[in-house]
């Protein structure tokens, strides 16, 4: 056993806990999630799976009461580390009027809460990648201290907002985490067919900032990058980019079927490096995942689960005249 | 009361905004050291620094997501294309982000953003340099799309658009910028966005337009008035949501109506403008709805016969009103 990583990287026993606790529960909702689809009861999920270590341990790396976070479609993992709730979530699966993200307008996975500063996204990719840039360049102008963390996926690094956004970062050096959550698919198409490079994070020289890759796998390499990227940012030195390989161990969403598209050896095999898995292993290996404490997590979540499941399936859907509010502001010139 | 150009209408406003709301920034290509192509924000860099006017890489669609990235966190960005023809790569940011993100989340975060643009043709800018955009934009519920035509009307509505709490679109006419003069008052004024403008009181015929257009219809209304015809001139100002009750009155006060804009006919603004008198004015006109538009090819060419055939002008437009005068 390597010795303790985290204290080495100035993480408390109960930090690592947590963030795996956070992990876990982006599991649980998610496997939740899924179960509610096929009984008929949602009409779509989309997946976080085998992409909670990059999650979780990037948004730890942030200061949670200031950082802008700007998710993509996979990430329950950052919105829940950055304050959103289980019972919200579940709001936004069933779509009900009381959904935080969008008062069951949009699909799940279309995180948003201003309040805790997940910027609101939508479902063409990256184009929340240039309005990371510009919180972060307003946060410039306004002499603030905080960093913007967007993520997006392998196959969205292709895109020309990634392009735009990040030269524009870097030319006006601004405090910005690009991270690439590489879970080796867009959809069906391998990431053999969407980079010729080796890494996405061979891009980062382009933009005149450092792109480091980690194992997506291991939330301290990812908690130690990230952090280390938001030092750069907080002292003037600019954005980074980072890339986090995993792998997506669900289809890419409850309409989709893998089984296409990629050979079931290469899930199974990947699924041992689940990193609730090996991160699980780590904790108890470090003697802080007691068999105790493992059972009274896995009761505390599953309460909440259900909680939240059934809080979400009982609230009411918005009106539907509804529809018509907020297109503009009310009164507004 | 000063007389100023339409431009400097512009650049005034811009300036007024900055002095008064330290969140009002401006970002472009070339609109910095420059005081951009046009020189709409001559001096401002001088006056605000290059962090408030910020010069950005030639790339629209950034100009544009940053701008809303900003706008959401609480600026008010006014973000400059150096031609409307080049907005193109920023319509993702515009239509899929700035137009929906306050219906999306529900009302929890909006983008108090402008999007200047010059448009329109008649300055030998052959395709690239002279076409006008409005129609792509006008039906996404959401935007914003204003199109002035005077220098007192620029000021207000530009003044307006950047205290909106809603994504505007501004587009300028690149040929009235020094063509067009006018007062404009020193003080601080801001003009409803949404309202048409009365241009011209007349009986007989109702011209409906906006932008330069309404100058050519002003002229050709001058010289119809000697022959005894009087023509009321509605400017539209917002095209995108639509005045409905001004054009469904000034339909109404004459019962002749001819729509004129210098963009393709097909799908254009008037035709909206059309339909929207057909629905609620039956019975109160006295001839078909007339079209007075630009033809409906790609875009004005560079050879100045071919761009004036293409081009509004005054002829054209007072062509147009004798004939629905004498229907």
């Amino acid at each position: 056993m390597s010795e303790n990583r985290h204290e080495v990287l100035g993480l408390s026993d109960e930090q690592v806990l947590d963030m795996y606790r956070t992990m876990l529960l982006a599991r649980k909702i998610d496997e939740r999630m899924w179960l509610l689809n096929r009984s008929g009861k949602i009409p779509f999920v989309i997946s976080c799976q085998g992409q909670e270590a990059a999650q979780v341990g990037a948004s730890y790396a942030l200061n949670l009461d200031e950082d802008y976070a700007l998710p993509y479609y996979r990430d329950m993992g950052v919105v829940l580390s950055f304050g959103m709730t289980a019972r919200e979530l579940m709001l936004s699966a069933f779509a009900k009027a009381e959904d935080p993200n969008s008062g069951g307008r949009q699909m799940p996975g279309h995180f948003g809460q201003k309040k805790n500063r997940i910027v609101t996204g939508s479902s063409p990719v990256t184009t929340q990648v240039p309005h990371a840039v510009g919180i972060a360049l307003a946060g410039k102008m306004e002499k603030k201290n905080f960093v913007s963390l967007v993520t997006f996926g392998e196959g969205s690094s292709n895109q020309g907002d990634f392009h735009e956004g990040a030269n524009f970062a870097g030319v006006h050096k601004l405090p910005v985490i690009f991270m690439v959550e590489n879970n080796k698919y867009a959809i069906s198409v391998p990431v053999e067919k969407q980079i010729a490079c080796e890494k996405v994070s061979d891009r980062a020289i382009g933009y005149g900032m450092p792109g480091e890759t980690v194992d997506g796998n291991d939330p301290l390499a990812v908690y130690e990058a990230v952090k280390k990227a938001a030092d750069r940012g907080r002292n003037g030195d600019g954005p980074s980019l980072i890339e986090t390989v995993s792998y997506r161990l669900t289809p890419h969403s409850s309409d989709d079927d893998d089984r296409a598209y990629r050979e079931r050896d290469e899930v199974d095999e990947a699924k041992k490096k689940d990193s609730l898995i090996t991160f699980g292993n780590y904790l108890r290996d470090a003697g802080l995942l007691t068999e105790e404490k493992e059972k009274e997590m896995e009761q505390e979540l599953k309460d909440i689960v259900n909680d939240a499941t059934d809080y979400a399936e009982q609230a009411p859907y918005a009106d539907a005249e509804s529809l018509m509010d907020h297109v503009y502001e009310e009164g507004g010139g | 009361m000063p007389v100023i150009s339409y431009i400097q209408a512009v650049t005034k406003a811009l300036k007024e905004e900055m002095r008064n709301d330290d969140k009002v920034f401006v970002l472009g290509e070339d609109v910095g050291v420059r005081g951009g192509v046009f020189r709409a924000t001559d001096g401002l860099y001088e006056e605000f620094g290059e962090d408030r006017v910020l010069d950005t890489p030639l790339a629209e669609s950034a100009i544009a997501g940053v701008g809303i990235g900003a706008a959401m966190y609480g600026m008010r960005p006014v973000a400059e294309m150096q031609f409307a023809d080049f907005i193109m790569p920023a319509v993702n940011q515009i239509v899929s982000e700035a137009a929906k993100v306050r219906y999306r989340s529900n009302n929890d975060w909006n983008v108090p953003l402008t999007i200047r643009a010059p448009y329109g043709g008649g300055v030998h800018g052959a395709l690239y340099h002279s076409q006008s955009v409005e129609a792509l934009f006008a039906n996404t519920p959401g935007l914003k799309i204003v199109m002035p035509s005077t220098p007192y009307d620029v000021k207000g509505l530009l003044k307006a658009s950047i205290r909106s709490n809603d994504p505007v679109l501004f587009f300028e006419h690149k040929r009235a910028y020094r063509l067009i003069k006018g007062e404009v008052p020193d003080e601080d004024y801001t003009l409803p966005i949404g309202k048409a403008d009365v241009k011209r009181e007349g009986s007989d015929i109702t011209i409906i337009t906006y932008g330069l257009c309404v100058h050519f219809a002003l002229q050709a209304a001058e010289k119809l008035e000697q022959e005894g015809i009087s023509a009321h001139i509605l400017d539209l100002r917002t095209v995108y949501p639509l005045d409905k009750e001004s054009i469904i009155e000034a339909a109404k006060k004459t019962g002749k109506v001819l729509l004129i804009s210098e963009d393709n006919k097909e799908g254009g603004i008037i035709s909206e403008v059309s339909a929207i008198i057909s629905e609620n004015c039956l019975f109160d006109l006295d001839s078909p709805i007339e079209r007075l538009a630009g033809p409906d090819v790609p875009a004005m060419p560079y050879a100045p016969s071919m761009e004036k055939h293409f081009m509004m002008n005054p002829d054209k437009v007072e062509k147009a009103m004798r004939k629905l005068a004498e229907f």
